[in-house]
């Protein structure tokens, strides 16, 4: 059952839009990130939910209720900020007990779900402690605390984990999807990590230029990319772009070399498509060892040692992931021969005049 | 996260010690001063001069006067330029800068000058603004602290992450008072407390403004006594330097707070 609904949300400054039509709809305890690189228009989305900004076009509804033209303290949504945002003249009690005092009650009764929270995100030790005795990753675990503590219809994080290091950012992710699958608590989680968001979520959007250009599930979004630039950006992508030769016999050519891809199946000839292959997908071995039938040509650029796999440039744009012992009879400036496999491999259309979204280098 | 105090360079001593010699040499002048006989050729030491002040209802009418005028200030300015401040910073940032050259006016235009206009101005306001300082006088030093004011909030401010303290405040529920009050007002409370400071000190000496709207303030009695008897006029110096550092040791107590910190510092650990 929808129980967040977000119906075609503009939001223009002066000539920019950074919000052009986005559609959400999320069912009650579902747990949805907003993904996308910086100026993408996922944190105007979640500023519009919390009320800090109103849409020019469009409404958001919760169970059932347009609450676009609701000021922000009457809507009750639990809010993390990107930056430390607990009030420095409080304790940490004090901040997460802020949002209860303003609703009144029984003290006692507010006290008791002060410790519950503090003991829920592990700092019941630390509730008497200024935010300025307490590390960057305890701030954020009092904030969520905080947040959670008016028992919102809602929590929005807005790239919460962004100012923290890398370790601790892996391990607050996971307890803050902990607690949201606890209570059960439907979540809007703004990154422009890819591989937070794929972690930790039920639903990805991955938003560009103001519109939403997929919404999946996280296996969804990287086994099967609908467009040019969501391939791009969730992890690594090979884009090598294609025209379709015999769509029969699926044969496509890419730098003046045949390939045949499955996909490339029952397409009409001319069409021009891009061709996606997972770096770990690509097979490498050294040229002149065998056929290179349906094989690229490319000369090792570098190698970047990851760990277990080993990743490879060459020339072409081409990457390649291999195990590290492998990786090592191929050195940088050696002749190799990329294997595309026929199967496993996605096409996109491509109009004729399309150009190809450029953010980068994908991690 | 203790900072290690860093060592002094032997020439800060040197200068530090010309800048207390600067400061305490005319304050022991006075002192001795203040000590000797009302007439020519007596020798030290006396306390007669400062029993003439004590017992001068004079003194005791004017610095009241004085002190209380420096409180309304305090109170009027605070009132006005906390949430003015507060406000430009959140919502009108384009305004800082206009308010900013606003706030030098005042240091620019001659006190004298600021007089004339100001009595110009509300000439035919009514008595009890016109005839009283708790009016008119109050409104001048409003005007002549505004630069302190500003400058000091606006530190304060700019030191807090504003825009974002106050929409945590307001996710969490509470309304605008609220969020100034409770999360905006602690949290500036080093800035206003400095703004404070001044302000008194400013009220507890301006003689122009006062002596040309003829007022008896606090300064305009010092100045006659200067003028009329030089001996007490030492121990009067001397007292009204200690009062006013007692009534801001005071304001420093009440706006001090067990516990907090008043500024914001982000933590890096």
């Amino acid at each position: 059952m929808t129980y967040l609904q977000l119906e075609n949300l503009h939001r223009r400054f002066g000539d920019v839009k950074a919000l052009n039509g986005i559609n959400i709809t999320l069912g009650e305890g579902e747990f949805l990130s907003l993904l996308g690189p910086s100026g993408c228009g996922k944190t105007t989305a979640l500023r519009l939910v919390a009320g800090f900004d109103r849409p020019n076009q469009g409404r958001i509804v919760v169970e059932g209720r347009d609450i676009t033209g609701v000021a922000p303290n009457k809507r009750d949504m639990g809010m993390v900020f990107q930056a430390y945002s607990l009030f420095p003249n409080m304790t940490a009690r004090q901040n997460v007990e802020f949002g209860l005092r303003i609703r009144g009650g029984d003290k006692s009764a507010r006290e008791k779900r002060v410790d519950e929270l503090l003991e829920l995100v592990g700092l019941a030790h630390a509730g008497d402690r200024y935010p300025h005795q307490l590390s960057g990753g305890m701030q954020q675990r009092v904030a969520l605390a905080r947040a959670l503590a008016i028992e919102p219809r809602v929590l929005l994080l807005d790239e919460p984990l962004s100012a923290l290091d890398a370790k601790v950012r892996v391990q607050l992710r996971e307890e803050i999807r902990r607690i949201q699958l606890e209570l059960g608590i439907t979540t809007l989680y703004v990154t422009h990590d890819q591989e937070e968001a794929l972690a930790i979520s039920d639903h990805v959007a991955v938003m560009y230029g103001g519109v939403i250009e997929q919404m999946g599930t996280p296996s969804e979004m990287y086994t099967a990319p609908k467009t040019p630039f969501v391939a791009e950006f969730i992890g690594t992508m090979n884009r090598l772009e294609a025209h379709v030769v015999d769509g029969a016999a699926g044969e496509v050519e890419h730098a003046g070399k045949r390939l045949r891809i499955d996909a490339a199946r029952g397409r009409a000839n001319g069409e021009r498509v891009l061709i996606l292959i997972r770096p770990e997908a690509l097979e490498l071995t050294a040229a002149g060892n065998g056929a290179d039938g349906n094989a690229l040509r490319a000369e090792v650029l570098t190698q970047t040692f990851l760990g277990p796999v080993t990743r490879l440039k060459m020339t072409g744009g081409l990457i390649a992931d291999m195990s590290t012992a492998r990786a090592s009879a191929l050195p940088v400036g050696a002749n190799v021969v990329a294997h595309v496999p026929a199967g496993g491999v996605q096409l996109l259309t491509l109009a004729e005049d399309q150009e190809l979204p450029d953010i980068g280098e994908g991690t | 996260m203790k900072l290690r105090r860093p060592r002094m360079a032997p020439s800060a001593y040197v200068w530090l010690l010309l800048a207390a010699i600067y400061f305490v040499i005319p304050l022991y002048s006075t002192l001795d001063f203040s000590l000797k006989e009302n007439k020519a050729g007596t020798p030290c030491c006396t306390l007669h001069n400062y029993g003439w002040v004590v017992h001068n209802g004079d003194f005791w009418h004017t610095i009241k006067i004085s002190f209380l005028l420096a409180l309304e200030t305090i109170v009027i300015s605070l009132v006005l330029f906390v949430p003015t401040i507060y406000w430009v910073h959140l919502k009108l940032p384009r305004l800082r800068p206009v308010i900013a050259f606003m706030a030098l006016v005042p240091f620019v235009v001659p006190p004298i000058v600021m007089v004339v206009g100001l009595l110009r101005t509300f000439n035919g306001a009514p008595g009890w603004y016109y005839g009283t300082p708790w009016g008119f006088l109050a409104t001048a030093y409003v005007i002549l602290a505004f630069p302190y004011m500003f400058f000091s909030l606006d530190a304060g401010f700019r030191a807090i992450d504003v825009h974002t303290l106050t929409e945590a405040s307001q996710s969490l529920g509470a309304r605008w008072t609220t969020t100034l009050v409770r999360v905006i007002l602690p949290n500036i409370r080093a800035a206003a407390l400095a703004a404070s400071f001044l302000t008194l000190a400013i009220v507890m000496g301006e003689f122009t403004i006062a002596n040309l709207a003829a007022f008896h303030t606090f300064p305009i009695f010092l100045q006659y006594v200067n003028e009329s008897q030089g001996f007490p006029a030492g121990a009067l110096t001397l007292l009204s330097f200690a009062i006013t550092w007692a009534a801001m040791l005071s304001l420093l107590l009440i706006g001090r707070k067990r516990g907090a910190r008043g500024a914001v510092v982000p933590a890096t650990r």
